[in-house]
């Protein structure tokens, strides 16, 4: 498993792994915003932590179909339906990867990025850890969306349209954690809901994008 | 479908295709004798013969088609939820291909529910919509269903979409839950003064009782009418499919 | 016949028509959809049919 995990990690910094877009993605998204709404920095840092949680979840969204499909076009996924470790075991492997590569730059570049937007500076400790408890779930909710649909031709807007509502309790619970500490208010409650909802899935869907893999192989 | 069929002894006998095929071909036109009796008596009660409230005015009339529609949005679900289950544990074709025919029903239910929602509460709150939790919460269940229907439109092998999408629905369903919950959290936390009851059930006095009732069961029965329909359509086309692709075989 | 229905005839009126279109849009559209795979199905099985017949008179 150790030695998946490490291949996984190579063929995503490897160049075309796609390392890095989701980063320049979220960089994108955080410029744009103060295009959209004016650059007036009491709005701006009134919405930083939504945005900042908006941003970090689509990037997210973009690298998923990465997860299993490479593997699934060369046959990899197969030899490894074949190899010793179960295939829960390959789904959070898969889903750690991506969540190296992707969930913790994100994270450790959301207070940079937070300064672009004005956020408060009580705000980043918080959005920092928000983030780092949330973005697990959004790479193991994506790994079982990318499982549902690694066997189709053309599964990228699909696998969003999966996924993205599926994301919602991530989202508000994150943001909330983010918003509160960034206004001072107590956020003991949705840190513990995100912490909850977090160990959860990763608990639990391994099991499904599993099952989903087996089927789409059969 | 005209052979005779030896009696069934059990409800999972109708899993079978041809067995549901007879059955629902028998209970077809009963189920909408029944539809068309109760959502026209119902209807017509609820819109000509009810009075209007003293707070609400005529707008009072819309909760004949805004509270059944969303019962059935929600229960559509149920549905989807109970048949994918039934068709993981017990590999029954039809309970595949019914939780596939009612995903669009339930999808129109819940559009209806936010239409007329909105259409109600423009003059009611001053405003189409609030993100209030549980309109928003009516608007994920509508993202939901357009998941599991683009899903099942996406996959070409029947069987690999029945399993996926019952796969999705069971673990939609757990999310769609906790999406409930967290709604009602988020909007607490964000707005705690301005509150926007729906309570709408609690303050139904006896006048407006029957008729909704007969809607209710107008609804349910359309729901039940177009899932025997629908599923129907899905088994023929399945049953073409293979046909199709024995002869390709021979 | 039509009850007054007071400042908010639009408001009543339009859920009504709204949740009528689309009912009616989805039964027409399940109809023809039951409509249209009976009649493929049919065909399917009639030229299945035919062919067994065929394929026996030219066995016997």
């Amino acid at each position: 498993m150790i030695a998946l995990l490490k291949r996984d990690l190579a063929l995503s910094v490897r160049a075309g792994g796609g390392f890095g877009l989701a980063l320049a993605f979220f960089l994108i998204v955080v410029t744009l915003t103060p295009f959209a709404v004016g650059p007036n920095s009491a709005t701006l840092s009134t919405i930083a932590a939504g945005i900042l949680w908006l941003g970090a979840l689509l990037s997210c969204l973009l690298s998923l179909d990465r997860i299993l499909a490479l593997d699934y076009e060369d046959g990899a996924l197969e030899l490894l339906a074949t190899a010793p470790i179960p295939m829960e075991g390959v789904a959070t492997i898969k889903a750690l990867a991506h969540w190296l590569t992707t969930g913790l730059p994100l994270t450790l570049a959301a207070p940079a990025f937070g300064v672009l937007l004005n956020l408060p500076p009580e705000g980043f400790l918080w959005l920092t850890i928000s983030l780092a408890i949330g973005t697990p779930a959004l790479s193991v909710v994506g790994t079982f969306g990318a499982a549902l649909t690694v066997g189709l031709k053309r599964g990228g807007l699909l696998l969003s349209l999966i996924v993205l509502p599926l994301y919602v309790p991530t989202l508000i619970f994150g943001a909330e954690v983010a918003r509160r500490g960034a206004e001072g208010m107590a956020f003991e409650t949705p840190l513990a809901l995100l912490a909850g909802i977090t160990l959860a899935t990763v608990a639990l869907l391994p099991f499904a994008s599993a099952a989903a893999i087996r089927i789409n192989l059969r | 479908m005209s052979e005779r069929l030896p009696r069934p002894t059990s409800l999972w006998e109708y899993a079978n295709p041809r067995r549901f095929m007879a059955f629902s071909g028998f209970l077809l036109p009963f189920v909408a004798a029944g539809t068309v009796a109760a959502l026209v008596i119902g209807l017509v009660w609820g819109f000509f013969f009810t009075p209007d409230d003293y707070r609400q005015g005529s707008t009072v009339k819309i909760i004949y088609i805004h509270v059944p529609s969303a019962m059935v949005a929600i229960n559509a679900w149920l549905m989807m939820l109970v048949a994918s289950l039934i068709w993981l544990i017990r590999r029954h074709h039809v309970s595949a291909l019914a939780a596939k025919a009612a995903a669009p029903v339930g999808a129109t239910m819940t559009l209806i529910a936010l239409a007329t929602g909105a259409i109600w509460g423009q003059p009611m709150w001053g405003t189409w919509w609030a993100w209030d939790p549980r309109l928003t919460s009516f608007l994920v269940l509508f993202l939901f269903y357009l998941g599991y229907m683009a899903l099942w439109a996406a996959i070409e092998n029947d069987d690999t979409a029945a399993e996926l999408t019952s796969v999705l629905c069971i673990v939609g369903s757990v999310f769609a839950v906790l999406s409930r919950y967290a709604l009602v959290f988020w909007n607490q936390g964000l707005h705690q003064g301005a509150s926007l009851s729906l309570d709408k059930e609690e303050n139904v006095s006896d006048v407006f009782y029957w008729p909704l009732l007969l809607c209710l069961a107008g609804f349910v029965g359309f729901f039940v009418l177009l899932i025997l329909v629908r599923t129907r359509t899905e088994v023929r086309a399945r049953r073409m499919r293979a046909l199709q692709a024995r002869e390709r075989m021979t | 016949m039509m009850p007054d229905l007071g400042k908010y005839a639009a408001e009543v009126l339009s859920a009504y028509a709204v949740t009528i279109a689309l009912m009616v849009g989805l039964l027409v559209i399940s109809l023809r959809q039951s409509a249209k795979t009976k009649a493929a199905l049919r065909a399917v099985e009639e030229a299945r049919q035919a062919r067994k017949a065929g394929g026996q008179e030219t066995n016997g």
